[in-house]
């Protein structure tokens, strides 16, 4: 308590001299500090977020031009002085006919989710050992799971194709050991693009699982333990449902990044390996197609936020009911 | 449901032959090194209502949970209906609990918490529903069977966790602080809830409860527990009116402890040295004290009366100044000073209108019968 009868109601820092002068320029602006606070991450959306894609879309209804940069303007002003907007649904059109963006969107969400659902296989038990673990060894397993991103990611995915190829050090293991003759082939791979992704997202599985896992009351699996369900059934009836939030968040952050991966499939995929973010790339740095990328790019994240919304907008629904 | 087998004798434990529903024998937990349940050994019966009693950290919970089977007992053994618990996991116990937090499964309504333990025995889920309107009847929750346990008041979850405890007629219902988490109002309509429940069903009870008002209204028989060990074991009367030690007298009700010397025993009463008191007190006999011995007297502040003129028939009487007087409507409490300079708690009923009550200040006469002084020796 200050001892100053006069000073206002408030913390230090809200009674400090700076923070008041502020409050009082913003007031004559009309801004309040919560107005404030709320406006700086809608500046950060906007400014990272809305106007890149707005930029995108633009760009997605233009041609493609040998010029710089190498897509026609929105406007242009005739002969006759009027003004004319370019705009064009050409290049999603294309992205319909030809098979081959369907196959890489496809593709891309069949790799995610097979990735998605190994990441949570084989995240969800770790997750559950960790937050079931004595407080001392939580925090050091907890530390073994974010440790890797000590290093760069590119390094890791390097280190895989060590591992993968045909004289790396599986196959090297297994010939010494005798389980196999000849090398098999790993490297440039679906098999190994899959190893990549579940590899460098599984700890985006676990940190969510695990906040939820820890937070899994003891009393709920002995309350189910009591009435007669056994550890597997304690398991599927109470654990797993109770644990559903923490399942969305980690498939979310894993299948997100997947979707779109490009370093993954570059390095470890073969020539087959058809994903999105590979296509977008040789669209725009081969072809030099900016609209035809740029709309590659648009429809893969309606793609990704559609069902997103869908899934937020259900569980709102069942929180107010 | 009900079980006949109750009707029979309402206080088996009277009996000396009869052999205990539940048998408690020599029970040790030890967590490390430190001993939670020290050697205990109980015995309850069918049909019981028993209360475990005592503050936290005395091992009432542990007891509790090593019956349900959560804690493996350190030594010892625990037999419900002469069956052998030891290698029998929870799942398998014919006990059921109700925990103190309730541990109703949030993501399931009403009725699906109450079903969860009879789906689980295999049971035709037609026949375990309409088990479960039954037992929502019997609780009074048929209106909320639909709702979510977040949707319910403290009371209502309350008598979701009973109902889902109660739904798979266990031969004994294990409870953990049931009415720990309601206000004070709804607490006392449960208390007669509950026994009213108890006796429809027969199933034995055992309550845990730290709160002695709560364990003197619900049980047949009370253990008070401290420390791991079972200090007394009685019927609520028995417990009140003859603790067996300074601590069980504390523990249930208020109580004026005083230090006492054994001076002599005559053949109809005898005589105690008080120095708190101010002199002798006067007792009935009681076996097993020797002369010069240190003894415990306990005095319940309602078994003192306070007067004017001294009585002329009261055999212990001492003279002291009112300090304090607290009226709580149907009772006061009177702090008084007696003369040596002992503070002492008295309470009055206040059923007499005739004259002017006493009040601060007044010098007064403390007296008591001889059966009221309680001698204890631990």
């Amino acid at each position: 308590m200050s001892a100053d009868p006069a000073a206002p109601p408030g913390n230090a820092l809200t009674r400090s001299a700076p923070w008041r002068g502020t409050v009082r320029v913003f007031g004559w602006l009309g801004i309040s500090g919560r107005t404030l606070v709320i406006a700086i991450p809608m500046l950060w959306l906007l400014v990272f977020f809305l106007v890149p894609f707005f930029v995108l879309g633009r760009i997605s209804l233009a041609e493609a031009i040998i010029a710089r940069p190498p897509y026609t303007p929105l406007w242009e002003r005739d002969a006759d002085g009027t003004l004319q907007i370019i705009a064009t649904l050409e290049n999603y059109r294309w992205l319909v006919q030809d098979r081959l963006y369907a196959n890489a969107y496809l593709s891309s969400i069949r790799i995610a989710v097979v990735s998605t659902i190994f990441a949570l296989l084989i995240g969800y038990p770790m997750a559950y050992f960790i937050a079931r673990s004595p407080e001392p060894r939580r925090s050091i397993l907890l530390l073994l799971v974010i440790l890797p991103f000590w290093t760069s990611f590119l390094l890791r995915v390097y280190a895989w194709m060590g591992f993968l190829r045909r004289e790396g050090v599986i196959n090297n293991f297994l010939i010494w050991a005798g389980v196999i003759d000849s090398p098999l082939t790993m490297l440039q791979t679906d098999f190994a693009v899959y190893i990549g992704i579940v590899y460098t997202y599984l700890p985006f599985m676990i940190l969510p699982l695990y906040a939820n896992l820890t937070k899994l009351d003891d009393a709920h699996l002995e309350a189910a333990a009591d009435l007669g369900a056994s550890p597997m059934v304690t398991f599927f009836t109470v654990t797993l449902p109770l644990s559903l939030p923490g399942i969305v968040a980690g498939s979310m952050l894993v299948f997100i990044p997947a979707i779109g991966e490009y370093v993954i499939p570059a390095l470890l995929g073969g020539p087959d390996t058809l994903m999105i973010g590979r296509v977008l790339w040789d669209e725009f740095f081969q072809a030099r197609d900016w609209p035809v990328a740029s709309a590659v790019a648009i429809v893969m994240l309606v793609l990704v936020v559609a069902p997103i919304m869908w899934l937020q907008s259900v569980q709102n629904r069942r929180e107010l009911k | 449901m009900p079980d006949s087998q109750i009707a029979a004798d309402t206080r088996p434990w009277r009996d000396p032959a009869a052999r205990p529903f539940i048998q408690i024998r020599n029970i040790t937990k030890r967590f490390d090194d430190f001993t939670a349940v020290n050697d205990v050994s109980l015995g309850i019966h069918r049909g019981e209502l028993f209360c475990l009693l005592g503050g936290s950290g005395c091992g009432k919970s542990t007891l509790l949970r090593m019956l349900a089977g959560f804690e493996t007992p350190t030594e010892g053994a625990i037999l419900i209906d002469g069956q052998d618990m030891a290698r029998v996991p929870p799942d398998r116990r014919p006990t059921n609990m109700m925990f103190q937090s309730y541990a109703l499964f949030p993501h399931m309504t009403v009725e699906r918490n109450v079903a969860y333990g009879l789906l689980r025995e295999g049971k035709p889920k037609r026949e375990a529903y309409a088990r479960v309107a039954e037992m929502l009847k019997l609780v009074k929750l048929e209106p909320f069977a639909r709702r979510k346990p977040h949707q319910l008041s403290g009371g209502q979850r309350q008598r979701v966790a009973l109902a889902r405890a109660l739904i798979k007629q266990p031969k004994v219902l294990l409870l953990d602080e049931p009415l720990g988490a309601l206000d004070k109002k709804l607490r006392e309509e449960t208390q007669f809830e509950l026994i009213r429940i108890q006796e429809t069903l027969g199933v034995t009870f055992i309550v845990v409860t730290h709160d002695q008002d709560e364990a003197m209204t619900l049980a047949t028989r009370i253990g008070v527990m401290r420390d791991g060990v079972i200090e007394q074991v009685g019927e609520p009367r028995d417990i009140y009116e003859h603790p067996k030690s300074r601590f069980v007298a504390d523990f249930i009700g208020s109580v004026n402890l005083f230090e006492a010397t054994v001076e002599a025993a005559a053949p109809d009463m005898m005589r105690l040295t008080c120095p708190d008191v101010g002199g002798a007190v006067l007792v009935p006999p009681q076996e097993g004290l020797t002369r010069g011995q240190t003894v415990w007297g306990a005095l319940r502040p309602e078994r003192i009366t306070l007067s004017r003129e001294r009585p002329e028939s009261a055999r212990n009487a001492v003279q002291g100044t009112v300090e304090d007087v607290g009226y709580v409507g149907h009772m006061s409490t009177f702090r008084v000073v007696l003369d040596t300079g002992r503070m002492v708690r008295v309470t009055e009923p206040n059923n007499l209108r005739e004259g002017k009550p006493i009040s601060w200040d007044e010098r007064v006469w403390a007296s008591f019968r001889p059966e009221a002084f309680r001698v204890l020796t631990e």
